[in-house]
């Protein structure tokens, strides 16, 4: 039996509909510590204008927004608060690790450096660069909207789906890689 | 840079004749006894118008070349008005760490001495306040100290993991 549908109907399913008006509509924490956040600010401004891609409220309460940004390098007594922030944020949330500090603790190797926020938190996307161009910032974001077009359904529950908890593939190598410095420092 | 006038010079070590002066590119440097240090600070201050505690700073001379003694504690002290600067050095070995704190004399050395202790671990006798500035309150270590190791003993990985779940 063949439907005949107007030409101003869609079929979707309401899972894809919410995923799609999330991705559209990121509202970004920013979490600007050091030289990335001046790249982030360039983001949003006029010239690179994150407007085009749905993430131009920033807004500096963790409870409004949905995507955490973390610029720039986080420091031990930094990371407790990191934290709290990260949990004040409602579900659904993402996190973009934006830069190499973020990332890995960069050149800062040192004893109060946190040596990648991954470490302690869940991240969606690694923007790598010192600092990265604010095209790569639009460029992890365009690819986490895909990733909430996949990933996204309206009961939030994937955040507990098998396949989100299994550690990426960046994140193994990390583990591979703090083995390898556990073997040369024990006090590590 | 303005240094130390000659007469400021012979008027302290005159009075306090255990003190060593030395000068180089321009800079004078006295080296303080510890037990006098109180006394000639004062002395600096009220007599010879020292009126401003510039900073306090240390350094750390383990597996220096020559050195004889484990810190060397410095005092940059400054005359506003007759545009005089003077670097007062203290040298200190373990185990005996404590100087006499000089915020009697100038309000200032107040963080000054708090940044010292939190990264040597010099303790200031008599200092009002004396907690870390800089590090977490829990912190054990004195990580500007040369014997602890650059990237630490494992304090920047003591957190709880946050997952997907816990939120």
């Amino acid at each position: 039996m063949a439907l005949e549908l107007p030409e101003n109907v869609v079929i979707s399913k309401l899972d894809a509909l919410a995923s799609w008006c999330r991705k559209n509509s990121l509202w970004p924490m920013p979490f600007a510590t050091a030289c990335c956040g001046i790249e982030l600010m360039a983001t949003g401004a006029s010239k690179h204008d994150l407007a085009r891609f749905g993430a131009e409220v920033f807004r500096f309460s963790p409870r409004q927004c949905d995507l955490m940004i973390v610029a720039g390098r986080v420091v031990m007594k930094m990371l407790p608060v990191l934290q709290r922030i990260w949990s004040q944020m409602h579900e659904p949330k993402w996190c973009i690790s934006m830069g190499a500090c973020a990332s890995t603790g960069g050149v800062f190797d040192t004893y109060s450096v946190v040596q990648g926020i991954d470490r302690f938190l869940p991240v969606d996307m690694y923007v790598p660069g010192c600092p990265p161009r604010p095209e790569q910032l639009i460029q992890s974001i365009i690819d986490l909207q895909d990733k909430i077009q996949r990933e996204g359904t309206i009961s939030g529950r994937e955040f507990t789906t098998a396949a989100r908890q299994q550690p990426k593939r960046a994140l193994v190598e990390v583990a591979a890689a703090s083995q390898l410095d556990s073997a040369r420092n024990p006090v590590f | 840079m303005p240094m130390a006038s000659p007469g400021t010079i012979t008027a302290l070590t005159a009075k306090f004749p255990l003190v060593i002066k030395s000068e180089f590119r321009g800079e004078t440097r006295v080296v303080l006894p510890v037990e006098q240090l109180l006394e000639i600070m004062g002395f600096l201050k009220g007599e010879l118008g020292f009126d401003y505690l510039v900073d306090i700073t240390c350094v750390d001379y383990l597996n220096y070349r020559d050195a004889r003694d484990r810190f060397g504690l410095v005092y940059l002290l400054s005359n506003i008005s007759a545009n005089e600067r003077l670097t007062a050095r203290v040298y200190l070995n373990e185990p005996n760490l404590t100087v006499p704190s000089v915020v009697p004399l100038w309000e200032g050395a107040n963080w000054l001495e708090r940044e010292v202790y939190d990264m040597f671990g010099i303790v200031f006798d008599g200092h009002p306040d004396l907690r870390r500035i800089l590090c977490p309150e829990e912190f054990t270590a004195y990580p500007l100290r040369k014997d602890y190791p650059m990237q630490g003993r494992g304090e920047r990985h003591n957190f709880m993991r946050l997952g997907r779940d816990e939120t």
